[in-house]
C-alpha cells in the first residue's frame, strides 16, 4: 500500500493526464465519427467511398502501430507535434471509424420513411441528416458509445508506449521505483474502472433521459 | 401544374410504370385508383422524385423537375407529400413537426411559424394535441398532423399516397373530411387511394391504373357509372360488391 501512497502526487499527475487524453480524443472521436458518417450515408457515391475507405483503413490497424507510426513518422514529413497532442490526434482519428459504424447503425435503424419526409418537405440532405435523421440515431446509440468511450479510455494507456506520461506510464515508472507490481498496477487498474463505471452511470441515465417514445 | 409525359419507370427488370401521361390543372383533384402493384404509388412517389424515373419528362407549374440537389429540394418545398405511414418525426412534438421546415427551408421566424402551425392543427381539428408526441396520437390524429405539416410549406400541389390505407376504418372518415374540406377550398391534388367513396365526393377526375398503365381517365361519375374498359370493370366489381 505504502508504494502507492508514497507516489499520490505522481499518480494524480497520471490521472490527469489520463483524463485529458480521454476528453480531447473522445471529443475529437466524436467529431470525426459524425463527419465520416455523413459521409458514407451521402448520396454522392466518391464521398461514400472516401468514408468506407476511412473506417476500413482505421479499424484494420492497430492503435499501437498507429501511435508508433504517428510519431516517428509526422517529424519525417515535417509535422512538429507533443506527444500528448499525437496522441490526442491518433486515438481521435482511431476511435472515430468506430463512432461511425456506432452511429451509421443508429441513421441505419432510423425508419427510410423518416428521410423520406424530411426531403418531401424541402430539407436538403444536410438538414434532414441535421434535424431529423441524426437526432434519432443518436438517440439508439447511446449504449454503443458508451461502450467506445469505455474502450477509448482503457485504449489510452497505449500512449503510454509513445512516451505520454499517463496513469499506465505512471505506474509503471513507480514500479521501477518500488517493485510492487501488485498494489500498483491493481491501483492503476481501479482507477480506470471508477472512470468506466461513471461513463456507464452517465449512458444509462443519458438513454432513459433520451428514449423516443414509439 | 403538374404535367408527365412519356415517363416510365423500372425496378431492376420489373416495368412498373409504361409510358405515362398525365395532366394536372391548377385546382384539380386527381384520384388515382388501380389494383395493388399497379404502380400508382411509385407514380405519385415519382412526381416529387422521391422515386428517380427511368426515362420522361415531369414538369410542375411548367418547369422541368430537377433531379437533384438544392433545385430538386425547392421543387418539393412546393409539393406537399402525406405518406401512408404518416412519417411524423417521432423525436420532435406534433407543433414542432409542423414548424421545422418552414423555419429550416423558407426562413420564417419561430413565432410566425408558430402562429401558423397552430392555425393548421385547428383546421386540421387537433389544435389540443399539439404539445404532444406522435406516438400519443392516434393513427387519424397522426396522419392530419401529417397533413398540417405539409400545408404548413404553403404548397402549390398536395400529394396523397394512400393516406388512409394504414388506418383503424373508424378513423379514415376524420382524414378524409380534411382532405375534402382541403379539395373544396381549391388545391391541387393527386390521392392515390382505394376510398372509392373519397373519389366520388372529391374527385374531379379519376384515373385508373392497372400494370403500370393508365387505362382509363374519366369524370368520377361516368368511370363509376360506366366503366369503357374490361379492367376497370372487372376492379369495380371486386372493390364495390361489398
Amino acid at each position: 500500500m505504502s508504494a502507492l501512497l508514497d507516489h499520490l502526487p505522481e499518480f494524480w499527475q497520471g490521472l490527469i493526464v489520463t483524463l485529458q487524453l480521454t476528453a480531447a480524443s473522445f471529443a475529437g472521436a466524436a467529431v470525426m465519427g459524425l463527419v465520416v458518417t455523413a459521409l458514407r450515408v451521402s448520396p454522392v457515391p466518391v464521398l461514400r467511398g472516401i468514408g468506407t475507405a476511412y473506417v476500413e483503413t482505421l479499424q484494420n490497424l492497430p492503435l499501437l502501430v498507429l501511435l508508433v507510426l504517428a510519431v516517428f513518422g509526422l517529424p519525417e514529413i515535417g509535422i512538429k507535434a507533443g506527444l500528448l497532442v499525437t496522441a490526442i490526434v491518433v486515438i481521435a482519428l482511431y476511435e472515430g471509424a468506430y463512432i461511425a459504424e456506432a452511429l451509421r447503425s443508429g441513421v441505419n435503424a432510423v425508419s427510410a420513411g423518416q428521410g423520406e419526409a424530411a426531403r418531401a418537405l424541402g430539407l436538403t440532405f444536410g438538414q434532414s441528416l441535421r434535424h431529423v435523421i441524426l437526432p434519432q440515431a443518436l438517440r439508439t446509440v447511446v449504449q454503443p458509445i458508451g461502450n467506445i468511450f469505455i474502450a477509448l479510455t482503457m485504449n489510452t494507456s497505449l500512449a503510454a508506449a509513445i512516451g505520454v506520461v499517463d496513469l499506465t506510464a505512471t505506474a509503471n515508472r513507480v514500479n521501477l521505483l518500488e517493485a510492487q507490481p501488485i498494489p500498483i498496477f491493481v491501483g492503476a487498474g481501479l482507477a480506470y474502472a471508477l472512470i468506466a463505471a461513471c461513463a456507464g452511470f452517465v449512458t444509462g441515465r443519458l438513454e432513459r433521459r433520451l428514449a423516443v417514445i414509439r | 401544374m403538374i404535367r408527365v409525359q412519356g415517363l416510365n419507370k423500372w425496378f431492376g427488370d420489373h416495368h412498373v410504370l409504361r409510358d405515362i401521361d398525365l395532366e394536372v390543372a391548377q385546382g384539380e383533384v386527381v384520384v388515382v385508383i388501380g389494383p395493388s402493384g399497379s404502380g400508382k404509388s411509385t407514380l405519385c412517389r415519382c412526381l416529387n422524385r422521391l422515386e428517380l424515373a427511368g426515362s420522361g419528362e415531369i414538369l410542375i407549374d411548367g418547369v422541368p423537375a430537377p433531379v437533384e440537389g438544392r433545385a430538386l429540394a425547392r421543387l418539393r418545398a412546393d409539393v406537399g407529400m402525406v405518406f401512408q405511414s404518416f412519417n411524423l418525426f417521432q423525436h420532435k412534438s406534433v407543433l414542432d413537426n409542423v414548424m421545422l421546415a418552414p423555419m429550416k427551408v423558407r426562413g420564417v421566424s419561430r413565432t410566425e411559424a408558430e402562429k401558423t402551425a397552430r392555425e393548421l392543427l385547428a383546421r386540421v381539428g387537433i389544435a389540443d394535441q399539439a404539445g404532444k408526441m406522435p406516438a400519443q396520437l392516434s393513427g387519424g390524429q397522426q396522419q392530419r398532423a401529417a397533413i398540417a405539416r405539409a400545408l404548413a410549406m404553403r404548397p402549390k400541389v398536395m400529394l396523397f399516397d394512400e393516406p388512409t390505407s394504414a388506418l383503424d376504418p373508424e378513423m379514415v372518415g376524420e382524414v378524409l373530411d380534411v382532405m375534402v374540406q382541403l379539395a373544396a377550398d381549391g388545391m391541387t391534388m393527386v390521392v392515390v387511394t382505394h376510398e372509392m367513396g373519397f373519389a366520388r365526393r372529391a374527385a374531379d377526375r379519376v384515373v385508373f391504373m392497372d400494370d403500370g398503365q393508365i387505362v382509363e381517365t374519366a369524370k368520377p361519375n361516368a368511370f363509376f357509372e360506366s366503366p369503357t374498359t374490361d379492367r376497370a370493370r372487372s376492379f369495380l366489381a371486386k372493390v364495390l360488391t361489398h
